[in-house]
């Protein structure tokens, strides 16, 4: 049943995929893009992976919504299409894709016992976490402990992607006409006369702020962490800015304070890294951290993990206030 | 019969996804993702109770609000750009001297 | 037993009328009247599955969040559709009537 469940939604995966690429129409697109992102997080969902299934629907379906139609009223509506044929693509295209389709023949089949994944590493991490780390979710112990390098990249990763956007949104356009304030007013007010809206957004906000922090501190237990809690809380912030306007939400989380807390997660996290080290072990050896290691780990976990959940939150509001405030009156 | 109910949720995400494809205009694709959106919501509920890990219901707590802001991001951003065709039009209507 | 009985009932017609307005939704003529169907899967089917689904959970945390869920899907959902009715009808996307001349007395 499983399977015919995992077969309907990749094939409705397929179908928008296609419908993605052929519109164009930019806004139509980005509205399929978040079909798309949601029919993924169910498929990860269906194969039992349900941390990823969470940080897919935080991420593509709200958050990715909103920057692209943040950046959607920056530019054109429809897309400029280009004239003359494009063979060398085609072709390249076509070639790498039949290399891809003959590389999946040669795949053990899902789920298959015998298949060199399940038989050298998984059996080993399902063994030695309670051994060594003793929480329930053993997608966090290797996340933050057993592949704690990974991690730390993967958070670098994102404060320079918040770098790179920065440096690229933060470029000041001319102006090109003197605007009055209030005409500029009306069009970034947001959804203010709306009462309706602003009612059920600000009941919402505290809810997502409570579950963003229910989904970091939990991590251990349940599926979350890090990454989907940061994505929880810049939707509650993005709420925020779409309700009252973007001016308020940059004045609420200033920029220069989310450019310092981005590089304060990214701090605690080499942080804790660099303390056990201090502390007489390895670079990351959360063991050095308290005398029984259990418990040393669990604290380095939590510690890391918030300081992925800063990054990421930081990041985010970041690119928000940087693409809702610009103004191309 | 939480097989049944899945499978009428899953029914009812290709048909939103038919309605995608087909609506003239933006609206009724907007439509179309709102509505799965929500099916979504009641697939992974149904979904994590069949596969017996009420645990999971946390994925469809965080969507049930997320699904929210989408909706709202694409308002604002017909409010915007009338907004600024509004402002575009009254400006080439005083003159380029401003 | 009875419990069982009554959560099959509401999952089965909970999910009849997913069905119904998902249906309604492809055959529809026009924008405001599809949102009128999708709303019915939003409601009232959204309602009567979780209600369905919760009957089979007792008392536990499972429990709780489906009640959270419906609560959340049921404040968002129906202000979701007023501000996708609202965005339309600001950028003039004009109802199908049953008489032409109807069209002249429209805001």
């Amino acid at each position: 049943m499983m399977t015919f469940f995992g077969f309907f939604t990749l094939t409705m995966v397929a179908v928008v995929a296609v419908a993605t690429v052929v519109s164009s129409n930019l806004f139509v697109a980005s509205m399929w893009f978040g079909i798309f992102s949601l029919l993924m997080a169910s498929n990860f969902f269906i194969l039992d992976a349900a941390d990823v299934a969470l940080t897919e629907a935080a991420v593509g379906a709200g958050v990715s919504t909103v920057l692209f139609m943040g950046a959607l009223s920056l530019t054109a509506d429809k897309e400029s299409i280009r004239q003359g044929r494009r063979l060398l693509p085609i072709v390249v295209v076509a070639v790498v894709g039949l290399v891809l389709l003959i590389a999946t023949l040669e795949q053990p089949r899902l789920g298959d016992p015998l298949a060199p994944v399940h038989q050298h590493v998984a059996p080993w991490y399902i063994e030695k976490t309670p051994e060594y780390i003793n929480i329930p979710n053993i997608v966090t112990a290797i996340l933050a402990s057993f592949r704690g390098y990974d991690t730390m990249g993967e958070v670098l990763v994102i404060f320079t992607a918040g770098i790179g956007v920065l440096s690229v949104l933060s470029f000041k356009p001319k102006k090109r006409a003197s605007i009055s304030s209030e005409e500029l007013g009306q069009a970034i007010r947001g959804l203010q006369h709306h009462a309706v809206l602003r009612v059920v957004g600000k009941l919402l906000i505290p809810v997502l702020l409570l579950f963003g922090l229910l989904v970091q501190f939990h991590g251990k237990y349940s599926p979350g962490g890090g990454f989907s809690a940061g994505a929880l809380f810049a939707a509650a912030i993005m709420l925020y800015g779409i309700l009252e306007g973007a001016d308020r939400s940059a004045k609420a989380m200033p920029q220069k304070v989310m450019i310092n807390l981005a590089a304060l997660g990214c701090t605690i996290y080499t942080g804790v890294g660099v303390a056990c080290m201090l502390l007489g072990h390895h670079f990351l050896d959360y063991n050095a951290l308290w005398t029984d290691p259990q418990i040393a780990q669990y604290y380095g976990i939590l510690m890391v993990e918030f300081g992925v959940g800063l990054t990421v939150t930081a990041v985010l509001i970041m690119i928000f206030n940087a693409i809702a405030n610009r103004a191309t009156y | 019969m939480l097989t049944a109910a899945g499978l009428a949720v899953l029914v009812s995400m290709a048909l939103a996804i038919l309605r995608g494809i087909l609506g003239p205009g933006v609206y009724d694709r907007v439509l179309a993702m709102n509505m799965f959106g929500t099916k979504t919501v009641l697939l992974i509920s149904i979904v994590a109770l069949l596969y017996g890990r009420p645990d999971f219901l946390d994925l469809a707590l965080a969507y049930a609000l997320i699904n929210f802001i989408g909706v709202l991001a694409v308002l604002q951003f017909v409010q915007n750009r009338d907004a600024r065709r509004a402002n575009k039009e009254r400006r080439q209507r005083k003159g380029v001297s401003s | 037993m009875i419990l069982g009985l009554i959560s099959d009932a509401m999952l089965a017609t909970g999910a009849a009328f997913v069905v119904i307005g998902a249906f309604g939704v492809i055959r529809m003529p026009d924008l405001y009247t599809r949102m009128h169907a999708s709303s019915v899967t939003e409601t009232l089917g959204m309602l009567l599955v979780m209600v369905g689904l919760l009957l089979t959970q007792g008392w536990s945390l499972a429990t709780f969040k489906l009640f959270a869920i419906a609560v959340f899907l049921l404040f968002t959902a129906p202000v979701a559709s007023y501000a996708m009715a609202n965005a339309a009808l600001i950028s003039g996307v004009k109802p199908k009537l049953a008489h032409e001349n109807d069209q002249e007395t429209l805001p």
